[in-house]
């Protein structure tokens, strides 16, 4: 049977401890929202897994279904949605992220 | 833009609300295509609500994401949001 959408997303995010959902890559964001958020997780050193809706019409949908939420980047820590860029940026400017990646074990690659 | 500070004010009573008009830094852009007629998809919007109090982060965008509902179905791209408790705007203008 073909996996959905939403099953789809579901494995993404119980597998990948940091899932950002974005447009374009980590390496060539195509928009600046999602730009920022790549910079910020790449500044806190988490490893992280991106996923680009603009490759996938049906990502791009089923993401804002599946998080109700009508925005892309978003991002996913230990598979709770946590915000898109202006959640992110403000949680990264309060230190709340790191705290956030602290406490659900994540741990640097550059530690 | 004049609909979506109705939207707010009717709902949420804002202390302060201001509204920015970002599309033009976003002319050309995959998001403005199809857009309604001048264009308007980018917004930056602040907001300083009582309805905001012990809302976390993702609450309170997704009450205004609500209230704008029609707006996102309409052609509106990209929403940044700021949104403070007046206890949260006093401290961060008083800083």
């Amino acid at each position: 049977m073909a996996e959905t959408i939403a099953q789809r997303i579901q494995n993404d995010i119980d597998t990948n401890p940091v899932m950002l959902y974005m447009k374009g890559s980590a390496l060539f964001p195509q928009c600046g929202f999602s730009a920022r958020v790549v910079q910020i997780l790449n500044h806190t050193g988490v490893p992280f897994q991106t996923a680009n809706v603009l490759e996938d019409a049906e990502l791009r949908q089923g993401i804002k279904d599946f998080t109700n939420w009508p925005t892309v980047p978003q991002l996913y820590v230990k598979g709770e949605f946590v915000g898109g860029c202006d959640i992110v940026t403000e949680m990264f400017q309060t230190g709340e992220l790191e705290k956030l990646f602290e406490e659900k074990g994540i741990v640097s690659a550059s530690a | 833009m004049d609909r979506i500070g109705r939207a707010i004010r009717a709902h949420l009573s804002p202390s302060l609300i201001e509204i920015e008009d970002d599309s033009g830094r976003h002319a050309g852009h995959s998001g403005m295509r199809g857009a309604a007629a001048g264009g308007e998809t980018h917004f930056n919007v602040l907001v300083v609500s009582t309805a905001f109090d012990g809302l976390a982060r993702v609450q309170r965008s997704r009450l205004v994401h609500d209230l704008l509902a029609p707006e996102f179905a309409s052609g509106l791209h990209a929403l940044s949001l700021t949104l403070r408790t007046p206890a949260e705007q006093a401290r961060i203008a008083g800083a």
